[in-house]
Formats: structure tokens, sequence, C-alpha cells
């Protein structure tokens, strides 16, 4: 198990290496250039800006001192936009906004989802199972950008319950309508896949045994049906936690949380290359290392795979 | 002694006679009752870039500045000059020297008087390559004394023509006389900034626990992508004229997202995103508001030989510039008071004066007419329809004007275009390629004169992405650089303009605001928009 884990750990090294190499290629062959602004500045101008960042040498050497300043010195470069920010500072103040949101919501869609999901499988045909699927599907045809508006509109204009947007600190009114505006698609998708997974579930051979065995209910779904039904759920789980992370570009445009996923896109439309790498490093990263949980938690919840 | 100083005298003297009035606030008229709360609430579309004067680039960042740094002179309500640091100033009779007095109870936010000095060391750090701003080209634009050399690395920056006689005497010397040069000192660019403190701090000395500023307001929070709070400066030279205690900037991505919150009382302040202002205007009539702005929305044809063939010909240009009907643009696409262009600079601009141009006598009728006539003209018609590409940056508001021109030129002229819209970096670079047919351009006013539009079309400028060329149009520019009166020549570059009509001018902006009734002394003459915290006032509700 330990050498797996450190295995996964080396392999990962050499995929986030590509990530970079990857991304820093893409975004500098894309169109355009951060200081590319609708009065070309004077040539000397344009030369003064990119002998500050780097840009006027050629493009191995910044590759290759980018990759140097993160190695030993942790620094992933000035910011192009913001010039009174670098990136480090950028992901240190939006990552922790971006997270608590994203794990609230995650943890609102996780559970919200499975138990609606346990549910309506357990009453299967009947009106708490219609009830709950089609709560699942609404939740679904609801992505984040449409609930965001809607969101505003009923709470802070109509009933003014609630601020329209802002952080402050992570103050409870200000999270209300971030979490439930990220957390309800993936919450229908959640209650749908563990629904059909309960089903099949109990419809298999060692369920009828247990119950055959007069097995009370409540023991046959705890003791035998969960585990193996999770799993599908866990696999979905796994992407599920970078992408509410990676995914509130949405939530950030709407509520003004100043959370990273605005950052990212900003950075990828204003081409403000090392805000972007900086961002893509941390979300490729974060994605090895919840693969990595995802797979150990196979393990537990399936006693046939073994490391 | 030159009109400005005679203004400042005139300013000053009144300002005296107020003093010693219990509550000497100038700028609200008498019988208002003030709020309580004086805290103004506005959004802002994006994050600010920075609000480093000598780096600041966007106007968001630039109207926190404006509020934080104080520069040699302000603007008015009106856009007019006023002294800020400076009191007033004398011009050489060359007019290439210009020698500023400040005013000596001007302080930094830590209690150090503002100096020559100070402005010295920021004009020299605007140059400076080390400071690598992109504002460079502006300070190229002041045509002080070597800053091109200084710009280049080739002289020091200590070679700049700027110099502090002593603590209260800043003189400039020019290069070229250039008769707008005061006018540039309200520009961020041109503010103090201070030293010790930058060197103590290096790139965090804008951070709000570190910042010295000059200005009415100094920075106390700042909340990237969230929001940033000014206030009061106790230090200021004029505090006590001054009413609104705290500025916020909310940033708010989403227009609509604004409007709703506005309409939940979180905002002052906002945009009325296109086409909602009739609706808005019916509903709150007091608290939508449209005033003409500095800046121009127009077509340009690609005059290369890479662009088309036909729009080389007149006939053909000026075909599609009258089938265009501006009246629709206006009133039903953007719907907020704009008014229609029917030439490059907006009719707003100080001094400026159109020519009496023939179109803008005729009926829309009638220039459809003219239009079909000068395209049959130029060969085309239902056996040969003209076809072409045009080009805009991905937006709603672009994308209805687009389709709104296409459908125009399809009706009335048979003709048939291609819309393609592309991201706005990419956009930029195919536009300054010359890979397109027809593109959008805009433009917004460095400063209140014609030269600031009419210079795009010089065949030098960067920004002339169609390429057009006329010897006489930069003749009468560069002439207008030191004319006695540079309107009548600009008045010619129009009318050449529309003679030639090398780009199709649609409409000019207007500012389309939901503004709150309690808001007191929003400059909406000021056509630049550059507003400052410390003349506005809440009224009590």
């Amino acid at each position: 198990m330990i050498s797996y884990i450190i295995r996964r750990l080396l392999i990962a090294i050499p995929t986030i290496l590509i990530l970079i190499v990857a991304s820093f290629f893409l975004i500098h062959f894309a169109p355009g250039g951060p200081f590319t602004s609708e009065r070309p500045l004077p040539p000397q101008v344009l030369a003064n800006i990119e002998a500050r960042y780097g840009l006027d040498q050629p493009l191995w050497k910044q590759l290759w001192d980018y990759l140097t300043n993160i190695v030993l010195h942790f620094d992933f470069g000035p910011s192009f936009k913001f010039k009174d920010r670098d990136v480090n500072d950028i992901i240190a103040q939006g990552f922790p906004i971006s997270l608590t949101y994203g794990s609230l919501a995650f943890i609102a869609a996780s559970v919200v989802g499975i138990v609606l999901g346990v549910v309506a499988a357990i009453r299967h045909n009947s009106w708490i199972d219609y009830a709950a699927v089609s709560m699942g599907i609404g939740a679904q045809a609801l992505p984040n950008f449409i609930m965001g508006p809607i969101l505003i509109l009923v709470f802070t204009l109509w009933l003014g319950w609630l601020p329209g947007g802002g952080w402050n600190g992570g103050q409870w009114q200000y999270l209300i309508m971030p979490v439930i505006a990220l957390s309800t698609s993936y919450m229908g998708n959640i209650a749908r896949l563990t629904r059909s997974s309960m089903l099949e579930v109990l419809n298999s051979n060692f369920i009828r045994t247990a119950r055959a065995k007069g097995l009370p209910t409540r023991s046959v779904i705890w003791r035998h049906a969960m585990k193996p039904m999770l799993l599908p759920v866990v696999s979905y789980l796994g992407p599920v936690f970078v992408y509410v992370l990676t995914g509130s570009v949405f939530v950030d445009l709407y509520f003004s949380t100043g959370g990273l996923g605005q950052a990212y896109v900003g950075s990828a439309l204003s081409r403000d290359y090392a805000v972007l790498l900086g961002v893509t490093i941390l979300y490729g990263s974060l994605t090895v290392v919840v693969n990595l949980i995802t797979d150990l938690a196979y393990a537990w919840f399936d006693p046939k795979i073994r490391y | 002694m030159k009109d400005m100083t005679r203004l400042a005298m005139a300013t000053l003297l009144s300002s005296t006679m107020l003093t010693g009035i219990a509550v000497a606030q100038d700028n609200v008229p008498e019988g208002v009752t003030l709020a309580d709360d004086q805290t103004f609430t506005y959004r802002v579309l994006d994050e600010h870039s920075s609000v480093d004067p000598q780096i600041v680039e966007d106007v968001t960042g630039s109207e926190i500045v404006r509020d934080l740094f104080e520069g040699l002179m302000n603007q008015n309500a009106d856009g007019e000059l006023v002294p800020g640091v400076a009191t007033g100033y004398e011009v050489s009779d060359d007019n290439l020297t210009y020698t500023f007095t400040l005013r000596e109870d001007a302080k930094w936010s830590n209690g150090d008087p503002v100096t020559a000095q100070d402005f010295v060391y920021a004009w020299r750090r605007a140059a400076d390559p080390e400071t690598a701003s992109p504002y460079q080209w502006f300070m190229g634009l002041t045509s002080v004394a070597n800053v091109d050399d200084v710009i280049s690395g080739d002289m020091a920056p200590e070679e700049l023509g700027v110099r502090a006689v002593d603590d209260t005497t800043f003189e400039v010397t020019l290069s070229e006389p250039l008769p707008y040069f005061p006018q540039m000192t309200t520009h961020a660019t041109l503010f103090p900034a201070p030293q010790s403190v930058i060197e103590e701090h290096g790139a965090d000395w804008t951070d709000p626990e570190n910042i010295v500023s000059n200005g009415a307001y100094v920075l106390t929070e700042h909340l990237p992508n969230e929001r940033s709070t000014r206030e009061r400066n106790e230090m200021y030279w004029d505090n006590e004229n001054t009413v609104i205690d705290r500025t916020v900037a909310l940033v708010i991505n989403d227009e609509n997202v604004a409007l709703t919150r506005y309409l939940a009382g979180e905002l002052d302040r906002t945009e009325v995103p296109a086409g909602q202002f009739p609706r808005l205007k019916e509903e709150y009539p007091e608290e939508a508001i449209s005033f003409p702005r500095l800046c121009n929305y127009y077509y340009t044809f690609n005059l290369t030989d890479g662009g088309p063939e036909a729009f080389q010909d007149v006939n053909v240009r000026k075909a599609l510039a009258y089938a265009v009907d501006r009246d629709i643009i206006t009133e039903r696409v953007m719907a907020g008071g704009q008014p229609p262009a029917y030439h490059f600079t907006p009719a707003a601009t100080a001094g400026f004066e159109a020519p009496d141009l023939e179109w803008m006598n005729m009926s829309q009728d009638e220039r459809d007419h003219a239009a079909l006539d000068m395209l049959a003209e130029a060969g085309y018609g239902p056996d040969n329809p003209l076809e072409f590409e045009m080009v805009y940056n991905t937006s709603e508001a672009h994308e209805k004007v687009a389709v709104a021109l296409s459908q125009m030129w399809k009706q009335k002229l048979g003709v048939d275009v291609t819309l393609a819209n592309m991201e706005w970096k990419v956009f930029l670079e195919e536009r300054g390629n010359q890979n397109f047919d027809l593109a959008r351009g805009a433009w917004c006013g460095d400063y209140n004169e014609a030269s600031t539009f009419l210079d795009l079309l010089d065949s030098e400028s960067g920004y002339n992405d169609g390429k057009y060329s006329n010897e006489e149009v930069d003749q009468l520019l560069a002439d207008a650089k030191t004319a006695e009166n540079p309107n009548e020549l600009y008045a010619q570059v129009e009318q050449i303009l529309f003679d030639e009509m090398p780009v199709i001018p649609v409409y000019h902006y207007a500012g389309v605001y939901m503004l709150d009734s309690d808001v007191g002394n929003w400059p909406v003459d000021n056509v630049e928009q550059n507003w400052y915290s410390k003349d506005l006032y809440k009224v009590a509700e």
C-alpha cells in the first residue's frame, strides 16, 4: 500500500511537468500577448515591458527560468495584468475562498444526492421515488450559471434576505447562495447515479440471499448494499471534487466571491501567462492527489481491489 | 500670465470668501440636508490593474487613483481645469516652459509636505525604462524635453525636462509647444509619488497597510475581485470641504447581476445593460440617467491591398455608410440615449464644431436612395452582389449592432455580409495585421480635444488599422498641434473624412447609469467622466 502511494506520487512528477510544458507552449502560441492592447504600444515602451518580465528571452529560456524559480524559490512569477500582485499572492488570496465554498458545495451535493438516490431506490416506483427523481432532474437542469442570477433575484431583490454578493471573510450569509448555485447540478447527478446503482445492487444475488436468510431490510441495506452501491458514486465524486473548485468561475462571476475560478479564466483572456500557468499547476496537482485518494477509497469499498 | 492663472486666482478668492462660514462645503448647495452616512458605493466591471499612479492603465484603477492622489490640476464638474496641488501656472512666451506654483498646505497622508521634488521623482519614474510602465506612451505624448531618449534608455531619467526650482515651484520644459499640455496633468501618470515609501516597500507599497497618498482619500481595504475601500484623508489640504467619508468599489462582472443588486439597494451607481434603458427610465425616472461621453463607435474598411478590392472604391464605402440607419441602432438596439454619429469626432468634444456635412441634412430615405445609386455606379447590384466579412470582438452588444448593420445592407443594397466574432486578443491581433475586410473600432478620448480622435486616422498612427492614408489629413493634423485655432483644421479633416469615408461612424457613446437620487453633484457634464469622490455628497432621504 505504502509503496503503491509512493509509486503514484513519483509518477505524478513527470505528469505535472508535461502539463506545465504543454500549457506553457499552448498559451504562448495563442494569438495576442499580455501586452497586446487597443492602443499598440510604441516599440520602445513594449521593449521595456518585455525586458522587465523576461519576455524578450527565447521561449526555452523563459520556460527554464520559470521552472527553476518554482523549484528553487517556489516563486510562480509576477502577474502581467495585476501589477501590484504576483501569482503567489493571487493564489494565496483566491484558493482558500474557492476551497471553502467548493468543499461545502461538495458536501451538500454528496449528502443530499446520495440520500435522495437511496430513498428513491428503496421506495422504487412510489411517489417518493418520482419526487426524488424529478428533484434530481430539476437540479441537473439548473447549472450554476442559471442558478446564480435566479438566486440573486429571489433572495436579494424580492425577499431581501441575503446580500447579493461579496465574501466578507466567509460569513455564512455570503456563503449560502454560492454553495446552492454550485451544488445543485452535481446533486442531481449524484442522486440519479446512486438510485440506479442502488437498484442494481438490490436486485443482485447476494442481496436476495441476505433477504432469504431473514435479515431485516435495514440491516440488508446498511451492511450489505451500501458499500457496493457507493463504488460507482465514488468514482464520480473524485472528479466532481476537482470540478467544484475549477468550475467555480460562474460562482465567482455572479457572487463576486473573489475565488480562483475567475482569476483563472480572466488570466486566459488577458494572456496573463504566469497566473494561468500557476493556477493550472495547482489544479493539475489537485487532480493527481484526488485521483489517488479515489483509487485508495476503492480498496476500502471493494475487497476485490488490492494494491 | 495666461488664462489659467487668472482662473486659479478667481477660484482661490471665492474659496477664501467661503472660509469662516460654519459648514464651508462649497460643492453642496444651500438648503440641502446631508445624510448621516456619507458612503458612496459603486459597481466596477473588473478588478483594477494597479493603484500605482505611474503604472495604472485601466479606467477602474484610474478612478481609484484620482481619489487617492492629486496631480497639479484637477477637473471640475464640467471637465474644466481647476487647481489641484498647483494653485496655477505660468507659460513662457515661446510656450515651451511651464512653471507651476504648488500650494504650501498640500500634505501626504503621513503628514509630510507635498513638494515639487515629489513631482520630479514621479515624472522621472514614469519615463524610466526600469519602471516599465505601459503608460510610457502617455509620457511620450507630453513632449517633455528628452522624454523619448529617457524611455529608450539613451539618457538617464535625471535628464528629463523637469525641475524643482524650490519646494513649491515645479518647472517643466517641453521640446515643442503643446496647447493641451496642462490638461494632461489631470492624468494619473503625472500624479506625484512618495519616493521614501516606494523605496522602503518596493512593489508592495500600494498595499493598504503601506500606501501613502496625497489625495482626498487613502486606501484602507483591498479584497481582490471583491471590493476596495478608500476613506477620507485627514491630512488633505481641502479636507474640510470634502463630504463623502468612504467610497467603496464593488467588483461585479455581470451587468445584470449588478443591476439587480442596485435595485436591492446595495449600490449607489451601476451601468445600464444595452437595451434596458427605456424600461428603467419609465420605472425609475429619477435614477436612470444618460449623457454624452467622449467615445466613438465605428467600422473601419481595410484599405490595404490585402483588403477587398471593392473597398478601394469610394462609392462602395459611401454607399455602405449611407445605408446605415443610425436612429435604429441608437434608439432600438442600444436604446441608451447614444447620439447617432455622422462624423468621427464626438460632438461633445470641447471646442469641436462639426462642419455641415451633406448627409446630415438628408432623410434616411434619401440616404438609402443615394446609397443604391453609388453602389450601382461602382458596378454592384443584383447581378453582381457585393460580398465581404465583418469582424467584431465577442460581446452581446457588438453582436446586436453587427446583425442590425448586416441586415440593413442586405435589405437595402442586397449586400451579402458574413459576420465573424473573435475573442478580444485575437481580434486585436487580426485587426492589427490587416486580416479583415471590415472591422469594428471604438475609441475613448485620452484628453478632451478633437485630435485624440482624429490622430487615429493619421497615416502613421498605430491604431489606424484600416491603413487610411491622406497627406492632406496628415498635414492638417500636424498644423493643428501648434495652430491658434486648431478646431477649424479639425473641421476640415472631418470634411475630407466625409468625402473619402475611410470609416463608417455609427454612434457616439453615452454614459448610461442607474444613479441613486440621493447622490449629489455627479458630473454628468464631464464628458471624460473624470469624477472625484471629494466633489460628491449624499443627501438625507
